[in-house]
């Protein structure tokens, strides 16, 4: 923490001390930078964070810029209610192109990012009040108080005051609950909605604010430089930025700081020095960068800040102290039922997953779904937690119906469940991943959390997160990378993610698929603890010792139909069952142990 | 000792003063060399390959940067050329908004520049320390204006690039319409790179015009050209001082036949009456410009680099008495030199300039050529 | 506005059109097959152009340097490789394939530009040149990602075409220029005029589209390699080699690219940069066809060019801003009811 901070203090007396001792041109080349950071900066959270790829950011800049110099110089007003102006309109064209085009998915996003930048590039050229191609000229400097910020080494204080605000304001938001959310919207949105968090609204918001950042670019742009055409805001600026942000590394804020210095610098260097090469006119930057960018991909698509970050000493985290819980609903008495799926149906096409099941479950119980591969167990799930929409039936939690709700709100409602295939964002810690299992046990905004104000509830939160590892027995895993854990011990983070939703139902499927012995043996005691707390579990397992030791009742399925239900033992000795997973010949001889191939 | 310690500090003073004030001239060119001005911009940077290695009679050094034909761009090259290199003087670009960009840098920075697009009328500060090589449009479209009136011309369709160019040049034309008996009655727009202008090309036809000017400049401007001789329009086909180059020709091939516009004197330098003031300068330019780049490469553009060289040396002559280059009294000299130049024969025409003209041109300055024979000829 | 204008715009807008569907064709292709977002097919379009106009200038086009850059650096890779899992007996394959070979490419272009040979001679060689950029590019750029996500290639798309559009103006300047047409030949159809040049540009986009179409759709050949594109271990596993199937989507996107350069060229100016634009509205065409199938396709761009001619009269300054806002409804449109998952996550 120590160095950390000792080298925090250091950039920033550096960066404050730079205009001082640097020549005019290099501050002038800095000031770029930091616009470029700006707009960057959002991308990198869209983009790398968020998987939204947009290639018209540029669009953003010029609609601030134009908003705050069209004011500023048509009407009189001074820049700072221009600033206003240009935050107000960047708002009001994200949150229109954002409702419009989010809904998109991955490339149709971004065409549609490089079709309403095309766009709004030819209508800023043909706008006579706009000044056409010509643009707006004499735009005011910014004035605090009576002093004109007009020269370049002034404008650097201003512009790196909000850059380096910036910088740290996107570093708190990414480390906050919202955060942790954002970073799952990008590989993991199912299971982030499967935790309560609206991705379609996150989504608006983080593209809303990438929009933000590039309108405060844009109203710096216009003062800084003093004048405004629409060259700056082409589609070539628009894959500059993108550029930016793969180079420094897409998926950390510093990302954007590296990558728009590499950039920058790197231009002003070619164009020095490559007309040295060849009398002949060409587009050789474009050259050198397209090779860059293609030897960055191939090497390393990560960008370069994360090799940079090696290099730095890294910061400990520390586990978070014990705070109290948050207040949370009385579980409802044991024998309440808790779950009802009355005659529900699911077709894919021509084939009928699920057919006419129903089944209750009550709290404080343990109830089995079992049945040979392919019975539609998952699909029960997914029917069950929202993630697909029934056909037929309906599906009710504690008296009232969810079958027509999105998972996000069937989880606020107090059902939680883990996916047979690992749903866990690699990169973050198993803490974080955790956390994310309590979104909803939070509410503070994004602005709190650029703020830091938010630190009490973030205390809660982790440390609830702490309390469900260590329940799942990962209490010493905290701050390690999810993606760097052992499949089994993957496997009971997602179901400390469950657990730190504080949930009343818990859906498990394939939970001791892929642990050892002694790793079943202490799930088994979990589940029972957790039976014993009220909580009413709906477990899928191929592992028949696991189920039957564990489970109050079992329903067996079998070609999407329900086939058997009642008590383990009732179950073991049905001679339908038998025949499902045998094929008729065990139950001749009465085994107590049925005991098919173990999933792994 | 004191004789001594005298000498050193003399001897300091002139080695100071002399690091201070290198001997030779600094001159900052930026040009839009890619880009979609590149067409233009590269032109502009050859003619730099020809000019003279002096100023003035001392020697000169030219940093030729690219701006991309982006406004930002040519304000960063301009403010680095002030900042950095520590420039005399700063010259470019090849669009109007570039140019306007820089002029504020001139201004900011007292450093006199040579505009090599035309600008429009500019703030006085700025005024002061800008010199614009080019002909203003309205001076090149006055050509074109008044040999519309000989002809009885009474309607104009006009069609122009979607950019600054085609506003400057309907804004000459417009201006010019009511003292040469005309009215302009289309004002259509298209892309540089369009491969279609048939919607504009309809509007103007079913306007039936007397006769239609075309604001683009270069090959582009062949493909209203094209359209409008396809669709069977009949009337003169007049373009601007930016079409008249060999592609324009090469592009527009037979449809380019008979199109009229206004140049300066040095693109037909070979059918100029031996009088005409800029002959002998055309000619030598003309000679090495196509010796150097190619035959048929002759174009207006590179003559207006090598004019604005021609003032520069004419008014570096005079400031060099004044003051040593680098320092900002050469650059105050240069300026008010500039200001005064007289007579200067250039390519495209005979400059003198005063406070209240900074580009100095007349009438001397242009000459009307038609596409005949897939050449540029002088129009008698 | 009469009967005449209308029949006129229209006239035109299909004529865009069908240079539109030209790229649309060949965009969805690559897609189709390598789910590649191919933005530099723009660039085979004017690299082709270009080279022809060069050729009838009597001048070497400078693609040949970018063929023998091309072959060389690939001859690279290939050797390392090759030495690498110890193979050198195919080092002799490689040096003869993208050393000799672009190299006598260069050889022919020299001698056909001093030559004043016939226009399908001319274009022949200007398709020797182009059409093998397109699998030296895919070996370059794609190739080492083929496994990344959309999103990435699209990025490297972009790159690629950042490369190529500034080599162009290296290699041709910053001019554009129109080649000679195939015929001279007008024909009057009623009020129309319609030029030869442009019922080649139609029949070719015509030709295209019929053959895509019963290649994807009606040949096991088709077929396999669309599979590549759904599930590229799949396809490795039922035996389709994978990365070769890139290589026939890049070649056969070349060919188009560079049948379509030397079609449009005598009808249109082309410059060094006219590629992104042209690529961009035929993806728009592609897309409104919904990326599916190659007649929609081919009609979206047609689309296009009929908006764009009708846009060109009513309001020609702003065209581009109505072709480009009129895709987002229609993206909108084409994104709901395309049949996804119910929520679909990217790829790791």
């Amino acid at each position: 923490m120590r160095a950390q901070a000792v080298l925090a203090a250091a950039l920033l007396l550096a960066t404050a001390a730079a205009p001082l001792a640097l020549p005019e041109f290099y501050v002038t080349l800095l000031n770029y930078i930091g616009l470029a950071t700006l707009v960057t900066l959002g991308l990198v959270v869209m983009t790398g964070v968020a998987g939204i790829v947009s290639f018209g950011q540029q669009a953003f800049v010029g609609i601030a810029a134009y908003a705050t110099a069209g004011l500023t110089t048509l009407a009189g007003l001074s820049p700072w209610a221009g600033l206003v102006a240009s935050l107000a309109a960047t708002a009001a064209s994200a949150l229109l192109l954002g409702a419009v085009t989010l809904r998109l998915s991955g490339h149709y996003l971004a065409i549609a990012t490089i079709a309403w930048g095309v766009a709004i590039y030819y209508l800023f050229g043909n706008l006579p009040l706009l000044g056409q191609y010509s643009g707006i000229d004499n735009v005011p400097p910014v004035s605090l108080g009576g002093w004109a910020i007009d020269s370049g080494r002034e404008s650097y204080y201003l512009i790196w005051t909000f850059t380096a605000a910036a910088l740290v304001a996107e570093r708190n938001l990414l480390a906050s609950r919202l955060g942790r959310a954002i970073r799952a919207l990008r590989f993991r949105a199912v299971m982030a909605e499967s935790c309560g968090v609206d991705t379609a609204s996150l989504k608006l918001l983080v593209f809303v604010h990438a929009a933000l950042l590039a309108g405060l670019a844009g109203w710096l742009h216009a003062h800084f430089l003093r004048f405004v055409s629409p060259h700056a805001f082409g589609i070539n600026a628009g894959i500059d930025y993108l550029f930016m942000a793969v180079i420094g590394g897409a998926a950390e804020v510093w990302g954007a700081l590296v990558g728009a210095s590499i950039m920058t610098i790197l231009k002003e260097w070619l164009k020095d020095w490559l007309p040295a090469f060849s009398q002949r006119s060409g587009n050789y930057e474009t050259v050198v960068f397209g090779v860059l960018m293609l030897l960055l991909l191939h090497r390393a698509r990560d960008g370069l800040a994360p090799v940079l970050a090696r290099l730095l000493p890294e910061g400990a985290r520390q586990r978070p102290a014990q705070v109290a819980a948050p207040a949370r609903e009385a579980p409802p008495p044991a024998g309440t039922v808790l779950l009802e799926v009355h005659g529900l149906g699911k077709r894919f096409g021509g084939l009928v997953a699920v057919r006419d099941l129903s089944f209750a479950m009550n709290a404080g119980e343990i109830l089995g779904l079992i049945g040979p591969n392919g019975a539609g167990k998952t699909t029960v799930f997914n029917l069950v937690g929202g993630a697909l929409a029934a056909d037929e039936g309906e599906v009710r939690l504690k008296g009232s119906r969810i079958d027509r709700l999105p998972s996000r709100e069937i989880a606020r409602r107090g059902l939680r469940r883990t996916f047979q295939q690992v749903h866990l964002v690699s990169r973050m810690s198993v803490l974080d991943n955790v956390a994310i299992g309590a979104h909803l046990r939070g509410g503070r905004g994004a602005l709190a959390a650029m703020l830091r104000a938010e630190r009490d509830e973030e205390r809660t939160l982790l440390s609830e997160a702490a309390r469900a590892l260590d329940r799942v027995g990962l209490g010493e895993h905290l701050f390690e990378p999810a993606g760097s854990l052992p499949l089994g011990s993957q496997r009971a983070v997602e179901i400390a993610r469950a657990l730190a939703g504080d949930p009343q139902v818990l859906l498990l499927d394939e939970p001791a698929a892929g642990l050892r012995y002694g790793e079943k043996r202490a799930l088994a005691a979990l589940l029972d603890r957790l039976r014993a707390e009220g909580l009413g579990i709906l477990l899928v397992e191929h592992d028949m010792e696991f189920v039957m030791g564990l489970a109050d009742r079992l329903v067996v399925m079998d070609f999407g139909e329900k086939m058997a239900e009642g008590l383990p033992d009732e179950v073991r000795r049905d001679p339908a069952v038998i025949e499902a997973y045998l094929g008729g010949e065990a139950g001749d001889r009465g085994q107590k142990n049925l005991k098919p191939e173990t999933g792994s | 000792m004191r004789t001594h310690a005298r000498l050193a500090a003399l001897a300091v003073t002139c080695a100071v003063a002399a690091a201070a004030a290198h001997a030779e001239i600094t001159i900052g060119v930026t040009l839009g060399t890619t880009g979609p001005g590149s067409s233009l911009g590269i032109p502009y940077k050859n003619a730099f390959q020809l000019v003279p290695k002096t100023l003035g009679g001392e020697p000169v050094r030219y940093i030729i940067l690219d701006d991309e034909s982006k406004p930002d761009n040519a304000a960063k090259n301009a403010r680095k050329f002030v900042t950095e290199d520590k420039v005399d003087a700063i010259m470019g670009s090849n669009g109007v908004p570039s140019a306007v960009a820089m002029t504020q840098v001139a201004a900011e920075s007292a450093t006199p520049m040579v505009s090599l697009t035309p600008v429009p009328p500019l703030a006085p500060e700025r005024n002061r320390w800008t010199f614009v090589v080019p002909q203003p449009t309205q001076l090149m479209m006055s050509a074109v204006a008044q040999h519309m009136k000989a002809r009885g011309v009474k309607t104009v369709g006009f069609i122009g690039f979607s950019d600054t160019w085609g506003d400057l040049v309907y804004n000459a034309v417009n201006a010019l319409s009511a003292s040469n008996g005309y009215k302009l009655v289309t004002n259509e727009r298209f892309g540089r790179a369009d491969p279609s202008v048939t919607g504009q090309v309809l509007k103007i036809t079913a306007a039936a015009p007397d006769a239609v000017v075309v604001g683009g400049s270069g090959s582009p401007a062949a493909t209203p050209q094209i359209a409008l001789r396809e669709r069977g329009y009949k009337g003169p086909i007049y373009h601007n001082h930016g079409t008249v180059n060999r592609p324009f020709i090469q592009t527009g091939k037979k449809s380019a036949e008979g199109a009229i516009a206004p140049t300066g004197a040095l693109i037909v330098a070979e059918e100029l009456p031996e009088s005409f003031p800029t002959r002998a300068v055309s000619l030598d330019f003309v000679k090495r410009y196509e010796a150097a780049f190619g035959a048929g490469s002759r174009n207006a553009f590179a003559g207006y680099s090598w004019d604005g060289v021609a003032l520069l040396d004419a008014a570096a002559k005079v400031a060099l008495k004044k003051a040593k280059p680098g320092t900002p009294a050469f650059r105050a000299a240069l300026r008010d030199a500039l200001e005064n130049v007289k007579d200067v024969i250039g390519t495209h025409g005979v400059y003198n300039m005063s406070p209240a003209n900074h580009n100095g041109l007349d009438e001397r300055a242009r000459v009307l050529v038609q596409v005949v024979n897939g050449e540029w000829r002088l129009l008698k | 506005m009469s009967a005449d204008i209308v029949l006129w715009l229209v006239q035109d807008g299909i004529t865009t059109g069908a240079i539109y569907a030209l790229l649309a064709l060949a965009l969805l292709l690559v897609f189709a097959v390598t789910r590649i977002i191919f933005v530099p097919q723009g660039e085979f379009v004017s690299y082709a152009a270009l080279s022809l106009g060069m050729l009838q200038t009597g001048q070497t086009p400078g693609t040949v340097w970018v063929l023998i850059a091309g072959g060389a650096i690939v001859a690279v890779l290939e050797g390392a490789s090759a030495l690498a899992r110890r193979e050198p007996a195919r080092l002799a394959r490689i040096l003869a394939v993208y050393v000799a070979g672009p190299l006598a490419i260069a050889a022919l272009a020299r001698w056909g530009a001093a030559h004043a040979l016939g226009l399908w001679a001319q274009m022949a060689i200007v398709a020797a040149l182009v059409v093998p950029l397109g699998p030296l590019l895919y070996r370059i750029a794609y190739r080492p990602l083929a496994d990344a996500s959309v999103l990435v290639l699209f990025i490297v798309s972009m790159a690629a075409h950042y490369v190529l559009s500034g080599l162009g103006l290296v290699i041709f300047g910053g001019e554009g220029l129109r080649t000679n047409p195939i015929s001279e030949a007008r024909f009057d159809v009623g009020v129309l005029k319609i030029g030869a040049q442009s019922v080649w540009v139609a029949g070719a986009s015509l030709v295209c589209m019929i053959a895509l179409w019963l290649f994807f759709e009606h040949t096991l050949v088709g077929k396999a390699l669309r599979a590549t594109a759904i599930n590229r271990v799949g396809a490795r596993l039922a035996g389709i080699p994978a990365g070769l199937t890139g290589s026939i989507a890049f070649v056969l996107a070349a060919a188009i690219g560079a049948a379509s350069g030397v079609l449009i060229s005598p009808i249109a100016t082309i410059y060094y940069d006219s590629g992104l634009m042209i690529s961009l509205k035929g993806f728009v065409g592609a897309i409104l066809g919904g990326m599916a199938s190659y007649p929609l396709a081919a009609l979206g761009a047609l689309g296009v060019g009929l908006i764009e001619s009708f846009s060109s009269f009513w309001a020609s300054a702003l065209k581009e801003t109505i072709v480009f806002t009129l895709i987002i409804p229609v993206l909108l449109w084409r994104s709901l009811a395309s049949r996804h998952p119910a929520v679909e996550d990217e790829e790791e």
